[in-house]
């Protein structure tokens, strides 16, 4: 099996707040993020596509349409937006990197028609990132199982 | 799906290659440059990844605000700007190579409750990385 990844960077803003939580309590968890006046990051996604190279030409997959793909599905959606307020896909969610790479998985998950989507990373920052991949949580268990 | 996240850090440190358990031509043949007896140091990066669900309060795997204090305190403070040789107290019957210090973070940041351990990961140059998770089994008894 071979994996190929492409990556596409997007600039937002967003804001840590949680409505059913009292304002010192979102203070406490969220500290800094909280602040509603939002905060940005340019973002990394990463998409990862798992599969057998077709051999007539050598690809697993067209790269091209992946970029289209990434451009319609994702950049249109988030790119220069306010995450809080402007995609839908995370309206009652705290978009948390975890949540942007669940979302992006859900989002791009039907459209990869060749090759299988392997895993989505977000990097909110050089030094943080989530991972979402097909496996379940349920396997290993969790602190929140 | 399986979410993970992983967040990096920064320590650096100096550290010697040397076993008492072999000769000092062993020694030399194996550790080779490493084996300096006044030591060396390297910029480490560790990164650590955590897995579970989202809790929906949060939108978060684990929050920051406990993991980051968490490795600050058991791994940052007592290895950051240390001879890992003598500073740190594994490393007085181990060779701290960086599988070894690698092994050695990890069995420390098992404690972390608030979501799964998932993997270990350091680099001690921008050429050599070493990466520690559950399947990687218990220590094994070696001279190092």
């Amino acid at each position: 099996m071979i994996r190929v990844t492409r990556k596409l960077e997007f600039s937002a803003a967003h804001f840590y707040h949680n409505p059913k939580l009292s304002a010192e309590e979102n203070r406490r968890i969220f500290g800094k993020c909280n602040n509603p006046h939002g905060h940005g990051h340019n973002y990394v996604l990463e998409v990862t596509v798992a599969g057998q190279p077709d051999p007539a030409t050598g690809m697993l997959l067209d790269l091209k349409e992946l970029k289209d793909i990434l451009q319609r599905e994702v950049a249109e959606r988030m790119d220069h937006r306010h995450l809080n307020y402007e995609v839908p896909e995370l309206a009652g969610k705290i978009p948390t990197c975890e949540n942007i790479a669940a979302v992006i998985w859900q989002l791009l998950e039907p459209k990869i028609k060749t090759g299988k989507l392997d895993r989505v990373r977000v990097y909110e920052s050089a030094d943080l990132f989530a991972d979402c991949t097909g496996e379940t949580n349920g396997v290993h268990g969790g602190a929140h199982t | 799906m399986k979410l993970s996240l992983t967040r990096r850090y920064h320590f650096a440190a100096s550290h010697r290659l040397y076993s008492p358990a072999f000769t000092e031509g062993e020694n030399n043949r194996l550790y080779g440059k490493c084996g300096n007896p006044y030591g060396h140091g390297h910029n480490y990066i560790l990164e650590v990844t955590v897995s579970g669900p989202i809790d929906p309060e949060t939108g978060m795997v684990a929050n920051l605000g406990e993991l980051d204090p968490f490795v600050e305190r058991e791994i940052i403070e007592p290895f950051d700007h240390k001879y890992l040789n003598e500073q740190v107290d594994e490393f007085r019957a181990s060779v701290p190579t960086s599988e070894n210090v690698c092994r050695e973070i990890y069995r420390r940041l098992k404690a972390f409750q608030a979501a799964r351990l998932e993997k270990v990961r350091i680099e001690e140059t921008s050429n050599n990385s070493f990466e520690f998770t559950s399947d990687c089994g218990e220590k094994r008894d070696t001279a190092r």
